[in-house]
């Protein structure tokens, strides 16, 4: 538990050191912006369900992008360099290395997150906001971007090479991302089955401002999955 | 253990690696004990690394066992790393980072107390030489500095046991002569395993020799004892007839081969007839050269030259590891 928040520290120290946390947070400031504004202004409502839903141009799909790409290079790089091999003959367990740097992340994700309560406190200026909807929604957020994260950690295991760990990174990120539309064009009965595998329909219901256990359970469940898988493939690179 | 009263530190238990179709390590076994400066020799591709790796816990040996202060690696793998510092091959650092905060951050994961920190980073960074570049990062550091970076990391926790992969590997002939030096310091109270295929490195800085070919200890011995005894010498013997007579090369070559402790006898050219010259080899540690003296006396024989040829260091090695060394030890 100690040693897995000093490597937690030392990843996040490294994307602060890095251009990469400034980026994130920008990335993060322009859409989140974009989606608020554009509600406040075009539509004249002054909630933030547009911020959080999933459509395009939103800090979800964006999240699609960004995610692989701030993990692709956690394990990999360890990996080409050889460092995994001094950091696994330390008293470090492998699940140590990956929840670890998977905190990393998520931290980083966060804090870009935590920036855009800015526009949450000027919407509230300008008039009242329903704070329960945005609470649910923050949560909702970090819980679809912790299970996109632990699958951008999982697929930096299986590759020394960064480039490999986004790519794949990213379609299977992409592809949990947009199944959800294809509920619209299937027979009826796999549509709920899509529904359910799909990261966006969860987070769909919690940008109404409904936290659903089913929701958070399956959250969870995607970022357990793939860290657990993530520290396998670790462990099997020095079996 | 109950032989000697020197604390085995390492013992490597018939250790076998196999990756995929290919045995890196067959039947690999050895002991070091405390204080020892081991010297693991061998050429590229021979096993060295993967033996290290075992040793380390980073790779699970496909049979056999590793152990470290009497505890198995692959039973307790966090206790046994922790008694261990290591540095790998690659000597693979963090480039962004400052080497204080790299050292800092190693001595958190090693959980070393706040409290004798800042007195041991101090300790290591003085002894290492380090003390001008804390503040640089290591992406800027030569490569001297940053193997320097290497071995005190592998220090910070102050281990009984240092591993070291190629530790001069890529370093300019100062740059290996300092690090020589302070694995020698080091060695004076730590027991240390460097891996080589640079001979004189062991000659200069080991006590022991283990000489690793095609995953297999070919050799374990001190250098001086291994360019004598392990490998047979050679000796080189002289003779002519008697009177200038002809003598039959083929007939002498058959009554040496007789003498007690002779492995093998070659005829060499070069000789100016009449005298005919011999290299023989010796069988491990027996020395004919008595009975040799003998045998040219009794066969009525001139002797010109008798001598023992003492085997370099890398003579030994070229014979045991290209494998046509035969039957040595």
């Amino acid at each position: 538990m100690r040693n897995l928040l000093v490597i937690a520290r030392r990843e996040l120290k490294s994307y602060f050191d890095s251009p990469i946390a400034y980026i994130v947070v920008v990335a993060f400031l322009l859409v989140a912006g974009w989606m608020f504004f554009s509600a406040l202004f075009l539509m004249g409502r002054a909630d933030l369900r547009g911020f959080f839903a999933p459509s395009p141009f939103s800090p979800s799909m964006l999240l699609v992008i960004l995610a692989p790409a701030v993990t692709m290079r956690l394990i990999a790089e360890e990996r080409k360099s050889g460092a995994i091999e001094l950091l696994t003959t330390m008293p470090v367990r492998d699940a140590d290395v990956v929840i670890g740097k998977f905190l990393a992340a998520l931290g980083l994700i966060a804090t870009a997150l935590a920036v855009t309560l800015v526009y949450a406190i000027s919407v509230d200026l300008i008039g009242p906001l329903d704070w329960g909807p945005v609470i649910a929604g923050y949560l909702g957020i970090l819980l679809f971007s912790s299970s996109l994260l632990a699958v951008g950690v999982l697929c930096s295991t299986w590759t020394a090479n960064q480039i490999v760990a986004f790519i794949v990174g990213f379609i299977v990120c992409a592809a949990l991302y947009f199944v959800y539309w294809l509920q619209f064009f299937v027979p009826q009965a796999i549509a709920p089955v899509i529904e359910f595998i799909s990261v966006s329909s969860h987070l769909d219901n919690m940008a109404r401002g409904v936290i659903d256990s089913r929701d958070v359970i399956y959250y969870l469940t995607v970022t357990g999955g793939a860290l657990f898988l993530a520290e396998r493939s670790l462990a099997r690179q020095h079996a | 253990m109950a032989e000697s009263a020197v604390e085995t530190m390492i013992e490597a238990r018939a250790l076998s690696k196999q990756f995929g179709a290919t045995r890196a390590l067959n039947d690999v076994s050895f002991k070091v004990a405390r204080g020892e400066i081991v010297g693991f020799l061998g050429p590229n591709g021979a096993g060295k690394t993967t033996t290290m790796r075992i040793l380390t816990g980073f790779l699970r040996p496909t049979s056999g066992s590793a152990w470290i202060g009497g505890v198995d690696v692959g039973a307790e793998p966090l206790a046994t790393r922790s008694r261990v510092g290591y540095l790998p091959e690659s000597n693979p650092l963090y480039s962004d980072m400052m080497v204080i905060d790299y050292l800092n951050y190693v001595a958190d994961v090693r959980n070393i107390a706040p409290a004798v920190r800042q007195q041991r980073l101090r300790e290591i960074g003085e002894r290492c030489g380090l003390m001008k570049v804390l503040g640089k990062d290591i992406g800027q550091l030569s490569k001297g500095y940053r193997q320097r970076v290497g071995l005190a990391q592998a220090m910070v926790h102050d281990p009984d046991i240092l591993i070291l992969d190629e530790p001069t590997s890529g370093l300019d002939p100062n740059q290996i002569v300092e690090i020589r030096e302070l694995i020698k310091d080091i060695g004076r109270e730590k027991t240390v395993v460097l891996s080589t295929h640079i001979l004189p490195e062991v000659e200069a800085t080991c006590s022991r020799i283990i000489i690793i070919a095609e995953g297999k200890v070919v050799a374990d011995d001190t250098a001086a004892a291994l360019s004598e005894r392990k490998s047979g010498a050679v000796i080189r013997l002289t003779v002519k007839g008697k009177n200038g007579s002809a003598l039959d090369p083929e007939k002498i070559k058959g009554v040496f081969a007789g003498v007690v402790g002779v492995r093998a006898v070659d005829v060499v050219e070069g000789e100016v007839a009449p005298a005919v010259g011999f290299k023989l080899q010796s069988a491990g540690a027996a020395d004919p050269r008595e009975g040799l003296f003998h045998a040219v006396v009794q066969n009525d024989l001139v002797l010109l030259d008798l001598h023992r040829e003492h085997l370099s260091l890398e003579d030994v090695f070229r014979r045991l590891t290209r494998g046509d060394g035969g039957s040595h030890a």
